[in-house]
């Protein structure tokens, strides 16, 4: 009995915007679809709303590099280097790139979401330039990882970090970083696509990024360890960048550096690029 | 124009589907579905879980491809011309396909901004669409704090931002109370007077009755049955007698008349005073009813209607319905 009178007082209730609706439905109105600038900064724009809305997820590009720095500064610094002012010099053109790299991966979890939430699957049957629905987030985290080095950067000089490579040498650095984590997000769009949960995607980059950052020479100068292992810390990616990070920041970056970065970004991109577009087009 | 053409060019249908297959492993999810559907109209897939109705939407909306077979939506080749179709058509999946950290207006001016619109025609649109969808008041909070119903709403709205001439719609009210259903009903009606054709799945009868001009039975991937409502009543059978006893003691008499004058199976309620039997015939009923007088049997209720589509269901699929026992239909 109550089903019944619910049902009439409901349509009482919405016979009122039928006009409306049938108007707003019955509209003819067929823009041509949109080029691949205007689709790629409508997804932009998605991307600084969530963080709008959602501004806890600025935490891992704000809080973890402070925590970062200061721990490892101070925990290292003495055993490593004698002073931690001395070891800053040297860690924390490492340190950034360390921290960059590991927030990276949410760009994956990001996606990852998005696929187990179906709006994924709205994007998919939209005309547009399918590309853009990742590139536009991408550029937004751009932005993010450009704030986390410009936080490090700043509580490295309080400290007393004093890069010798000047304004210009630091700027530098901090483009190769940003060249270096947009080319790597790239895998983690790949992994956000292929695994099945946020879980497992965590897990997964935890497990690369881990021996990837620390078996670097981030942390300590490659010749004190044993040579079998100076081989692989000297062909880590991370440490390539580490190298070109510190040595721009203090003044002796070279176009050899400049140049194996972006080979390293090169590599990544045009592997794992079309390969997350691919999965994105037929995921099933 | 002749009613029975079938050719790709005439240009009537809105779908044509030829024998679509989709294998996930071992499980042949879609496996030989054909499907016509005519511009206009709604059709509807109606089956259980797992029936093969979401894979089959998701073929047509250009989301998977088919491992074998092929169809056309508005005459465009679904396999190699999939740019032509997604401008015509939209799809509102079973899970909310906004994005729910965003505001209701955000949400929508993303899609308008997607679609081609320019920014400011974004937000005419969005706000025009908020309104009539009854969500103006809702329009600056986050989606996630939406109600189901206004959830639903929203989702279809970022559908028909531009009007799509085809539509899908999976599950559009699964989980809705009985006044939101009505608004999503009553939405799905408009846009089809719009011009929209619409081709929505469903697990409930009673909304593949409600809106559907045709309805396909889907089970394990198969369509089982096709046809109108009524159609599909009508092929079960023409109609059914339940009768309820006064008293449980006339139970063994009442069954043996009905066995006796009807020649049908018959089915024991759940509270054994309950009879149902299949009953083709009115002038047999009528003599039912004057031998349980006869006999001094007592009714508490009597009443003789069509099948259900609850019943069609349970031949066709050997399943019972959602809805089963919330169909009651007397007449006395």
């Amino acid at each position: 009995m109550t089903v019944h009178q619910e049902t009439r007082e409901s349509t009482v209730a919405t016979t009122g915007t039928d006009e409306r609706l049938l108007q707003a439905v019955a509209s003819d109105n067929r823009p041509h679809p949109p080029n691949a600038w205007s689709s790629t900064t409508a997804f932009a724009t998605r991307a600084l709303l969530r963080i709008k809305h959602v501004p806890e997820q600025m935490f891992d590009v704000t809080v973890f590099p402070i925590i970062f720095l200061l721990m490892f500064t101070y925990l290292f610094g003495g055993a490593i280097a004698g002073s931690t002012s001395d070891y800053l010099q040297f860690l924390l053109p490492g340190i950034l790139v360390m921290t960059v790299a590991q927030i990276t991966m949410y760009t994956g979890m990001d996606l990852n979401n998005d696929i187990r939430k179906g709006i994924f699957d709205r994007f998919r049957t939209l005309p547009i330039w399918l590309p853009s629905a990742l590139i536009g987030s991408l550029l937004v985290d751009v932005i993010r990882y450009s704030l986390a080095s410009v936080i490090m950067i700043g509580l490295g000089l309080l400290l007393g970090f004093r890069p010798e490579g000047g304004v210009v040498g630091v700027l530098l650095a901090i483009v190769l970083v940003l060249i270096f984590s947009f080319s790597l997000s790239w895998i983690w769009t790949t992994l956000g696509l292929i695994v099945r949960s946020e879980k497992t995607l965590m897990m997964i980059s935890f497990m690369v990024l881990m021996p990837l950052t620390f078996i670097s020479n981030v942390f300590v100068d490659p010749v004190t360890l044993p040579t079998w292992l100076q081989g692989f810390v000297n062909s880590n990616p991370i440490s390539i960048l580490a190298t070109a990070v510190r040595g721009f920041m203090q003044g002796t970056g070279t176009w050899q550096h400049v140049a194996s970065v972006l080979l390293v970004s090169a590599i990544m991109t045009g592997i794992f690029a079309p390969l997350t577009m691919y999965l994105y087009r037929n995921k099933k | 124009m002749n009613e029975d053409t079938t050719s790709l060019q005439t240009g009537d249908y809105a779908i044509e589907a030829r024998g679509l297959v989709k294998v996930f492993g071992n499980e042949r999810a879609v496996d030989g579905v054909d499907l016509t559907i005519r511009k206009g109209t709604v059709y509807g897939f109606l089956g259980p879980n797992g029936a093969g109705k979401t894979t089959t939407i998701r073929i047509l909306a250009t989301l998977l491809p088919a491992d074998a077979g092929n169809a056309w939506i508005f005459g465009n080749d679904l396999k190699t011309d999939s740019a032509a179709i997604r401008k015509r058509i939209s799809l509102t999946g079973q899970y909310a396909s906004i994005d729910e950290d965003l505001t209701g207006m955000e949400n929508l001016m993303l899609i308008a901004r997607l679609m081609g619109y320019s920014r400011r025609q974004a937000k005419t649109r969005a706000q025009e669409l908020l309104l009539a969808f009854g969500l103006g008041h809702a329009a600056k909070r986050q989606v996630k704090n939406y109600s189901g119903g206004m959830r639903r709403r929203i989702d279809i709205a970022a559908s028909i931002v531009v009007t799509p001439d085809l539509l899908f719609l999976d599950e559009p009210t699964t989980g809705l109370d009985p006044r939101s259903r009505n608004q999503v009903w009553d939405i799905i009606r408009t846009l089809v007077r719009a011009g929209t054709t619409v081709l929505l799945t469903t697990q409930y009868l009673e909304e593949a009755d409600q809106l559907a001009d045709k309805i396909g039975v889907i089970q394990h991937g198969k369509i089982i049955a096709e046809g109108t409502s009524s159609e599909l009543k009508a092929s079960v059978g023409r109609g059914t007698l339940n009768v309820q006893l006064a008293h449980a003691d006339d139970q063994q008499r009442a069954w043996s008349i009905l066995e006796n004058l009807l020649g049908a199976p018959i089915h024991l309620g759940a509270d054994s005073t309950s009879l149902t039997a299949q009953a083709d015939d009115s002038a047999l009923v009528a003599k039912v009813l004057s031998e349980f007088a006869r006999q001094h049997i007592e009714l508490s209720d009597l009443s003789l209607g069509r099948p259900s589509l609850d019943e069609v269901f349970l031949k066709l699929t050997g399943q019972v319905s959602e809805q089963q026992q919330d169909s009651g239909r007397d007449i006395l």
